[in-house]
């Protein structure tokens, strides 16, 4: 019984702190593979926040993939902002008044502070000599991807495939169709996601290439040894563009818009661009890039906005029933 | 006149039962069936008739059938032999039946692709046999198999337990061999409870998302389960048409359930007929 005044005063005393700092929480609703980044982030921005406000910030995070992510804040998931792997899938959320149709507008470089590309990820040695996308359709080569119609990495894949045949010359959309129908003739496995993919590749040993992330494959090379897999980079690739955004009405409900945005604009700061190079992203700081020189070799790069107009456009085109890839398995 | 029963309390225990199967059964599956009423009926025609979604809906519930079929018999073989012999280690081989009921299915499918990946356990020897599991339609039945398995077993066991042997003595004294004695006089005893196991196992198969995936390849037209459509669907945010493959699938086990259950009680007279 004597220990009822000393949790008496250990409440108290807790209860006196937290009336000098509010405990502030932020929930981060983000897609598979950022968890390591945003882990770092986190910290960094949560240290950052208390010593200049005083609060002490705990930032929440959901991960998954990136589509059913979307489908969990429109269903009612009340994330202070989402850090998805495509625009599309923070556009449907605008499409349900959840922020701002002009959301990509209103942080620099499209709302995407890192950025990715699509490499491929092959067996120690190289042995089927993978060199670009053109070795790709070789008959029997084995290509591992994840389905685009459930991953939005994948997504990713297939619009670099079609803008690599696009851009090369004498190339247009008929040309563009056959090379990458040749290509997913290729694949014996489409996983519902990304890392899915990965750990067929890696873990089963299925497959000659895999076309990954950057950071993916990084990290893989990291984990996994460098040992048994390379990175093939090839010479042109698209600009992966993963965006970040406020979720207007669930920060505005939640009193939460000061720190969400501030959240949002460190991963811009110097500290927040060397996290995501640490992380493998690419920052968009020269500056910082030049910090982890051989990380990331350049190459090429064509963004969806220049090759295809915007998400929107290539969802409709490319993803959705009826679209380019349900015609492409309908002739298989 | 009423008659009276035994034991009182008849309307208000119907009251709950009517309550409780609407909140917790029907309910869910009104709101499926509000979402799919967005799609109209082109549309649904469209749908049902685009040869990726028939493919789809063959192998769902095709090797479905077929695992169901395989566990009705190794189950009936497995639940004789659990109840019929004593021999150590016995309670042991009980608890294990049930561990696919446990198991969360996605650890059910990651285990079963590294087993029969061709670099796995089994896989490799299989394999280079040209007999590939993994990745195929026929590693979409395995999974429902062993989904499925403990169904037969679990509704088999006590009606074999309850089983008098006195009838098998009868039978044998009364001259039949061993063939008649178990077609003519256990199997009609265990149909009904075999029907039942043959359902559940099948429609559980049916619906199963979290083991198959793993181990499907997911290839359109090829090794693309029907739930897994759903979920591309869910991926473009087509709420309606995911839900109006939900009611297709759902109206198709409907159909499924009732001839069997028709079955049943077709095995139950031909029991009575035989006994």
């Amino acid at each position: 019984m004597r220990k009822i005044p000393f949790v008496l005063g250990v409440l108290a005393t807790l209860a006196v702190a937290s009336l000098q700092a509010k405990e502030v929480t932020l929930l981060n609703v983000s897609y598979d593979p950022t968890r390591e980044l945003y882990r770092d982030v986190n910290q960094a921005f949560a240290a950052q926040w208390q010593t200049q406000h005083g609060d002490k910030l705990t930032v929440e995070m959901s991960n998954g993939g990136s589509g059913k992510q979307a489908r969990s804040v429109i269903d009612g998931l009340p994330a202070d902002v989402v850090t998805l792997a495509l625009a599309y899938d923070i556009d449907v959320l605008a499409d349900r008044k959840l922020l701002a149709s002009d959301w990509q507008q209103r942080l620099p470089e499209n709302a995407s502070p890192y950025t990715s590309t699509i490499v491929f990820l092959v067996r120690k040695g190289n042995p089927k000599g993978i060199h670009d996308w053109a070795d790709l359709i070789k008959p029997g080569l084995q290509v591992i991807t994840p389905n685009p119609k459930t991953s939005g990495g994948a997504r990713w894949n297939y619009l670099a495939a079609w803008g690599y045949a696009l851009t090369q010359p004498g190339g247009d959309d008929n040309k563009a169709r056959a090379f990458v129908s040749a290509l997913y003739k290729n694949v014996p496995v489409l996983d519902t996601g990304a890392r899915g993919s990965t750990n067929t590749f890696a873990q089963r040993g299925i497959g000659d290439v895999l076309l990954a992330w950057e950071n993916e494959a990084l990290l893989v090379q990291k984990q996994l040894g460098k040992d048994k897999f390379e990175i093939v980079t090839p010479s042109v690739s698209i600009l992966a563009e993963p965006p970040v955004a406020v979720v207007d009405s669930n920060a505005d409900k939640h009193g939460t818009r000061a720190v969400a945005e501030a959240y949002l604009k460190f991963l811009y700061t110097p500290e927040g661009q060397t996290i995501a190079a640490k992380n493998f992203y690419r920052p968009r700081s020269a500056d910082i890039a030049a910090k982890f020189p051989g990380q990331f070799p350049t190459l090429k790069t064509f963004t969806v906005n220049e090759v295809f107009g915007d998400w929107r456009k290539a969802q409709t085109r490319f993803f959705n029933d009826g679209g380019e890839f349900d015609r492409l398995n309908q002739s298989r | 006149m009423q008659r009276r029963r035994v034991l009182p309390g008849f309307g208000l225990s119907l009251g709950y039962v009517v309550t409780y199967l609407g909140l917790i059964v029907l309910l869910p599956l009104a709101a499926l069936a509000w979402k799919a009423s967005g799609v109209g009926l082109h549309q649904l025609l469209q749908l049902l008739s685009s040869p990726r979604t028939l493919a789809a809906l063959r192998l769902s519930f095709g090797g479905a059938l077929v695992a169901a079929v395989f566990n009705a018999v190794i189950g009936l073989l497995v639940a004789w032999v659990m109840t019929r012999y004593r021999f150590p280690g016995r309670r042991l081989l009980d608890a294990f039946i049930d561990l696919p009921f446990a198991l969360p299915t996605a650890v059910a499918g990651i285990a079963l692709t590294a087993i029969y990946a061709p670099n796995g356990w089994l896989g490799q020897w299989l394999v280079p046999l040209g007999i590939q599991i993994a990745y195929t339609p026929l590693g979409v039945m395995m999974a429902m198999v062993f989904v499925g398995f403990p169904f037969v077993v679990r509704t088999l066991q006590p009606v074999l337990e309850a089983m008098d042997r006195d009838v098998e003595e009868a039978a044998a004294s009364l001259g039949a061999t061993r063939l008649q004695t178990f077609m003519r006089v256990i199997l009609p005893m265990l149909m009904p409870a075999l029907l039942t196991g043959f359902a559940l196992a099948l429609a559980r198969a049916v619906g199963e998302y979290g083991s198959v995936i793993f181990i499907a390849g997911n290839i359109p037209m090829h090794s693309e389960i029907a739930p897994l459509l759903i979920v591309e669907k869910l991926e473009q945010v087509d709420y309606a048409g995911a839900a109006a493959l939900g009611v297709v699938m759902l109206c198709f086990s409907f159909v499924l359930l009732i001839v069997i259950a028709r079955l049943q009680r077709w095995s139950g007279r031909w029991a009575e007929r035989s006994a």
